[in-house]
Parts: C-alpha cells; structure tokens; sequence
C-alpha cells in the first residue's frame, strides 16, 4: 500500500515539489492545467459506455467489479447488528456459490470501524471508514483530524475524508491542500505506516469539469492515495463524464511523476451495466494497470446484488429473482 | 501543464480484458437478392443490358448479390419514368409532399436495425457506426426536409419558390444511404423527381430503399434507382431531360461533370474531395483533441471527404499531444464490422486498398515517419491498419492528395498566422477544425479558414439543419439545411 513516504520523492522529483509554496503557484499550477471540453468529455464517456460486454468478458468483468467493491453502509441508523450482517455478506457474497470473490473492503462511519475490524477478522477485506466530519465537512479542522486518528485508531485501513468544497470554491486552494496533508498525517498508526487515504470530492457539488481536473490534481499533490468521486449523500454523485475525467488525471499523474494513485467512483452505480461501462472506461483509459482492486473501487451498497444475480444467470442459464440474493 | 518529463511509456494494445466477440446478425440485414434489376416508375425491373456487376462484402470478399450495369436505355426509361411523375408531384401541396418524407423518415426508423446491418456488410463500415450514426442521421435529414416542404414560401427564396423537375443524382460509396438521403430527401420536398445512382460497390442499401419508398406509398416514378458503374453515371449526368445534376464523389470525376454540363441549363452541385487540417493550438483541451483527431481521420476508415487528414498541431505541444494520440490509437479496434465493439470496419474495395497502399508507401519514401499500432488483421478481407505519419511538410504527397483511408499526416505551426497560412494551402476547401479554449482565436480562425465548414473542438459532426459544402476543388453548392433546398429550386 502506497504512503506518504512513498509518494512524496516522486513528486519531488517531477519538478513539482514547489507548486504548493504558495497560493499563488499552487493556484498557477492548477489554473494551468489542460481544460476540458465539455461536449467532447460528455460524447466519450458516452461511446464508451456503448462497447457490448458479453459472454467470457462478461463473466470476467463481474468477478472483477464484485472484487472491487467497497460494501457501503453509512446511515444514522446503522447498528452493531447491521455492521456485523454487511461484513458478512462481504465474506460470502453468494452463499450458495464460493467461488464468488469477496469484496474490496466494508465501508462505514468511525464509530463502527472496530465492529466491522472484528466481523472481518482472518479475511483481507480491509474496513474503510468515511472521517472528516463526512459527508459535510463542515467542522474546525482539529475536529477532523481527531475523527480521523480516532477511525484509524480503531483498525481502519482506507480513511475517506471529504475536502472543503467552501474553501475549493472560493478558491482557496492551498487551505484544501494543507487539509488533506494534515489528514494524511493524522492516517498515521503508531508502527509508523499509514492508513490508505481516500480523498472525496463531492463532484456534483463542484459543477465543472475544469474543476474535477484542478481537484484531482491538488488531491494527488497532497498526497492522496485513492481519489473519489462523491459521498452518496448528494443528488448527482459519479457519473461516467467525471469519473473518466479523474482516469486521464490519475494517468496524466503518474506519467508525469512515477506516482499511481486510485480512483473510486461512488453513489448511483446500481446496476451490472452500469459497473460494465466503468471497467471499460478504466480498460481504455487506463489498461491493466489500474484493472485491480488496489487501484479501483466501485463505492457501492446496491451494486452487489445485480451483480449477483447477472452472476448467477451466468452460470444457471436462467434469471433468478431479488430473493435469490441476501438482503445484507 | 508544467513541463512534462519524457517518460518513454510503452505504448499497448487495450486492455486486460478482451472483449468477447460480440457479433450483430447478418441474418438481421434481410433477404438479399442473387441479382438485381433498377427500380423504375415504381417497379423492380430488369436491366435492358445483359451486364452485371458483382457486389461483395469487403470484410470476407464474399459476393452478395448482382445488380445491372445501367445501359443508356435504361437511364432514359428511368429519366422518363421520373419526368412522368413530376407533374402530379410537383402540384401536390407541400404539407402532402411532407407526409410521405415523414413516413419515409419514420419507417426508416422502424428498419434501422435492418439498414444499418445491411449498409455494414456492403460497405465495410463497421455496424457502430450504422447504428449509431448514419441511420439516426438518415431519419433525421428526412424528418427535417419533411418539415421544410409546406415552408418553402418563407425559405428566403422569394414566393412560391418553383422545382427545378428531374434531379440526376450520383452518389459514392463511403456513406451509401447518408448520401441518399442527402440527395433525395431535399429534392422531393422541394417537388422535383429523381433518378439516383448509387456507387458500384454500394448499392444494396438504395435498392432496399427502393422498397421503402413502396411501402410509404410513395407515388410511381417519384423516385427511381438505376445502378452500374461510372458509365451508368455518366448516361444519367448527360440525359438531357435532367434539370439537375447532383454529384458527390471524387474531384476528377467532378470536373469531368463539370465540363459535361457546360454550357447547358443543367442546374449543377458538386460536393468532392478534401484534405482538411485539423489545428491543435496549445491551449487545447487534449484529451478531447485526441478524441476528436481520432473521430476526424479514422471515422468510416477515413473514407470521409471532410475527414481531418492533416493534423496541424502547435509546436509546443506537439510531443504531449503525439503521446497521446498513439496511446489512445492502441486501444483502436479493428475489425469485423458486425462485430459492436468494432471502431474501425474494413476498407471499401480493393482498388481503395491498393490506393491507400501506394500513397502510404509514397509517404514513406519521401521520408515522412510512419507509425501504426500492433494490431492482428482479419486474413480475409481489405483491411488497413490505423497509421499516422509524422514529419510531414507540405511538400509531401501525403500532405497534399486525399488519400481517403485511416491515415493522418501530422504537420506543426508556430503561430496562428501560421497555421491558416498551411491550413489553406491545398487545392481543396471543404472542412476544418480548430482546438483551442480561447473562444476568439476561434472566430479569428474561422474567418481565415478556406473552408465550407469548420468545427471548433469538435470533429465531423454532421446535422440536416447545418449546410455542407465546400470551396475550390472542394465543389460548389451546399446540401443540408436552409441553403440546401436552393440546390433543388428555380431561384
């Protein structure tokens, strides 16, 4: 898993060690970056989102898109029986299948990380939670960083924060930059290795795609681990536009500073189909590279069920209703 | 962007998961006849000749059907079929004219699938395309001069605008029923008849059109469809009971046309060759222009007029936007063209194939760089892999000819000035396209380009309400929209 002490000298050695010295140059930097076409962005995604997955392919493409789930449960009713019944269904997706992959990792709010650390016990499913006063964001910065040391504290292995989407934009960019540091450091267990730190936008709140680029690349020039569309708690969340906009960012990161960083669209991927036209958006943009689980996460609750049963048409022949699947 | 390392990153073929064949069915594409006879007055009839031509599907060199080599006999029967019916067609009222091009455009809808199978397997074109593309378009350019018919008095063309009578109309084999529909649809809203000659290595889908016209009802010998090759062409373009002649096709033939109708009072519209420069300044948004280069040249295999040939791209970029551009040509496939995950289908016939060849080949040795990706070839069929030059001038072949295939020359400028000076220096003017963010460069541009259109960050992008036509050895005349009704009046 990439840390801070990994990412940092290939920044440092991309020349863009000094791009955050100020607001000025960070804003420079940012504001430099290629813009993005709407119509162009939009028409993409779209023709992606029209290649036929079917019959190997297709079987392939659900393992996969089932392996890179993160198991999501954050509501305000959310009970140590709920939390313990998701990180099962996360162990056995399909009980009556074991060859069905598990899931990425289960997904909730800090109180619950050593609930779902011990359901998960024995298992390589890492428990991520949502920190920073999610999904608002709207707490004194100390406040954040002590729910962050608090998830990590209790076994969390992938914190989400949420940046300052005020502070974004009103363009106050190096305050959301020096945030996402802190957060960072505050991912940091007492052996001296890090948490996995995810960094969620907010997309819909954003409005532009010129400002889903700048984001990105603030996000990864702070040090971010994994980059992510939205919490959920929005009404538009990821969409194809967006999330392949955050793909070209991730590459363009790496390929100018030797870093990789994830990309985790979340909210509204309900359907099999609709996870398809993700993995081939992250197949043709980004290639092997990213097709894993440790580079690529849906941010889903619903998701699993439609790809259980696509799964099970697949091998049975025939459609089976929702009562063929568990509810959680 | 700040300055970006060079970092020499492989670049491979998509992806780890291979997509699983994902084939439309032929069978979707209709009975297709073993041989076909002309569609006159209303009626398939038999060839007065006893010559026919053969049509194959270029992806497996399999022979589809026979059709009739036109002779000048039938040519007149089918000229004299259309002059018959243009009396009562042209006195109906507009808002009936109106009627049966919607319901021509609609049951174009209801057929598309049908269609865009049978347009695939006869052009090579691959069935993305069709679908997604050519027949939403065909409709729509039915739907839009439908809607014109009954408004011809408030066109801008003064009152009671009259037709011109019989339209001879020659269409190529790049976008078969597009063309028709190009042609067809604006002449029956203006109230003239037609005579349509599809290419000799496409006419399958106008024949299948023929059937749609009976199905709308369409009155006897509005609509007529005579095949065969250049000869036939020439027969139709000559007849001199023809009022109008509309071509679109290759420059040479054009001119041919062009001297043939001199001096008589054929009404003429040429839409012909093009070798458009696609201009990339430094501000673009890349990952777009990528997109739009790859739509500009390689779209239908490159066998597009307006296809953006000659990228012209800013100096300052030029290394980014290269690396780009042959990262996302890898991840191009090419292929059956029934196949829906197909981007680029096979070339049209072996005589274009062996065209693409020598000119690629003449690049080669004037010393431009050649670079294509690795990609496996089907082993029958005609098929040419996505390739882009690189150090191109203008002096090269490949900078100049239309090569009409998947095959982008890459040229660079320093300043705008610059760029309109290369991007006008062609014998031919049909299109352009501009990548920039700054809006006023645009227009700046635009004003500059030798051009019938010119996108701004976007590439052949093609609508019936927007006119197409092009300058110099481009052709004259405009199809599409308000102007192109003037092709089809006495104005």
């Amino acid at each position: 898993m990439s840390t801070v002490a990994a990412n940092a000298p290939g920044v440092a050695g991309s020349g863009l060690a000094d791009v955050a010295a100020s607001e000025a140059s960070l804003r420079r930097f940012l504001h430099g970056l290629p813009g993005v076409d709407q119509v162009g962005l939009e028409a993409r995604a779209a023709t992606l989102g029209t290649r036929s997955i079917k019959t190997a392919a297709k079987a392939y493409a659900i393992d996969l898109a089932i392996s890179m789930i993160d198991l999501t449960t954050l509501e305000g009713a959310d009970t140590v029986g709920k939390v313990r019944a998701l990180c099962t269904k996360g162990r056995t997706p399909d009980p009556t299948d074991p060859t069905t992959p598990r899931v990425a990792a289960i997904c909730v709010y800090p109180d619950m990380v050593a609930t779902a650390k011990a359901a998960l016990r024995g298992t390589d499913i890492q428990v991520a939670s949502v920190a920073t006063a999610f999904p608002a964001g709207r707490a004194a910065l100390p406040v954040k960083l002590a729910d962050t040391a608090d998830a990590v504290a209790a076994g969390a292995d992938e914190i989400d924060m949420v940046i300052d989407r005020g502070a974004f934009l009103s363009g106050r960019y190096l305050d959301v930059f020096n945030e996402i540091v802190a957060v960072k450091e505050a991912c940091k267990r007492p052996d001296g290795s890090y948490a996995h730190l995810k960094v969620i936008f907010e997309t819909g709140e954003l409005q532009t795609y010129d400002n889903v680029r700048r984001v990105s690349w603030l996000a990864m020039l702070a040090g971010a681990d994994f980059i992510k569309t939205s919490t959920g708690k929005v009404a538009v969340n990821a969409t194809p536009p967006v999330t392949l906009l955050m793909l070209e960012a991730v590459r363009d990161f790496r390929a100018q500073t030797g870093v990789q960083v994830g990309v985790k669209p979340a909210g509204g991927i309900k359907t099999t189909k609709d996870a398809m036209k993700y993995l081939v958006m992250v197949n043709e943009t980004l290639g092997d590279d990213w097709l894993t689980p440790h580079w690529f996460r849906f941010g889903a609750s619903s998701l699993l069920n439609d790809l259980l049963m696509q799964r099970q048409k697949l091998t049975t022949g025939r459609y089976s209703g929702p009562d063929y699947v568990t509810v959680d | 962007m700040a300055k970006k390392k060079n970092i020499e990153e492989p670049v491979k073929a998509s992806g780890l998961f291979t997509y699983a064949p994902a084939p439309e069915s032929p069978a979707a594409a209709g009975d297709i006849a073993t041989s076909y006879g002309h569609f006159i007055g209303g009626e398939f009839v038999d060839s007065s000749g006893s010559e026919a031509l053969k049509t194959v599907n270029p992806a497996t060199e399999q022979v589809l059907a026979e059709f009739a080599q036109g002779t000048d006999e039938d040519v007149d029967r089918a000229v004299a079929a259309a002059r018959k019916a243009f009396a009562d067609w042209s006195a109906l009222p507009g808002s009936e004219r109106a009627k049966y091009l919607f319901r021509i455009a609609r049951i174009v809808q209801e057929r598309s699938r049908e269609l865009a199978v049978l347009e695939s397997i006869d052009n090579g074109k691959p069935i993305r395309e069709t679908r997604d593309v050519d027949l939403p378009l065909v409709a729509a350019h039915f739907f839009y001069y439908a809607g014109w018919a009954d408004k011809l008095d408030y066109a801008g063309f003064g009152p009671s605008p009259k037709p011109l009578g019989v339209a001879g109309q020659v269409i190529p084999w790049n976008f078969p029923l597009l063309m028709l529909a190009w042609k067809i649809a604006p002449a029956l809203a203006t109230g003239n008849t037609v005579v349509l000659k599809p290419a000799e290595t496409t006419p399958l889908t106008a024949l299948r059109f023929a059937e749609i016209c009976r199905q709308a009802g369409l009155p006897k010998g509005v609509v007529n469809i005579v095949t065969g090759d250049g000869r036939t062409g020439a027969a139709l373009t000559a007849h001199p009971d023809v009022n109008k002649v509309a071509f679109t096709g290759s420059t040479p033939v054009g001119r041919a046309i062009a001297k043939q109708l001199a001096g008589t009072r054929k009404k003429l519209s040429l839409e012909l060759g093009g070798k458009a420069a696609n201009i990339v300044f430094d501000d673009a948004p890349i990952d777009q222009a990528v997109e739009g280069i790859v739509n500009g040249i390689f779209f239908n295999q490159g066998h597009v007029c307006c296809a953006g040939s000659r990228l012209l791209v800013q100096e300052s970029v030029q290394d980014e936007l290269l690396d780009a551009l042959k990262r996302r040509m890898a991840t191009l496939r090419v292929g059956d063209p029934l196949d829906k995950n197909t981007d680029i289908g096979a070339i049209n016939s072996a005589e274009q194939l062996a065209r693409i060849t020598a000119l690629t080949d003449a690049g080669e040795a004037e010393g431009a760089e050649r670079w294509s990706p690795t990609c496996e070839l089907p082993g029958t069929g005609f098929w040419f892999r996505p390739t882009l030059f690189t150090g191109v001038s203008q002096a090269h072949r490949i900078a100049q000819e239309e090569i009409f295939g998947p095959v982008l020359s890459v040229l660079t400028f320093r300043t705008p000035a610059e760029a309109v000076e290369k991007a006008n220096n062609t014998p031919y003017g049909l299109s352009a396209g501009i990548w920039t963010e700054k809006g006023s460069r645009i227009l700046w541009m635009a004003n500059r380009l030798k051009a019938g259109v010119v996108w701004a960050n976007t590439f052949n992008k093609f609508d019936p309400t927007s006119p197409f036509g092009g300058y110099k050895e481009s052709g004259y005349g405009r199809e599409g929209g308000r102007h192109g009704l003037e092709a089809y009046l006495d104005v």
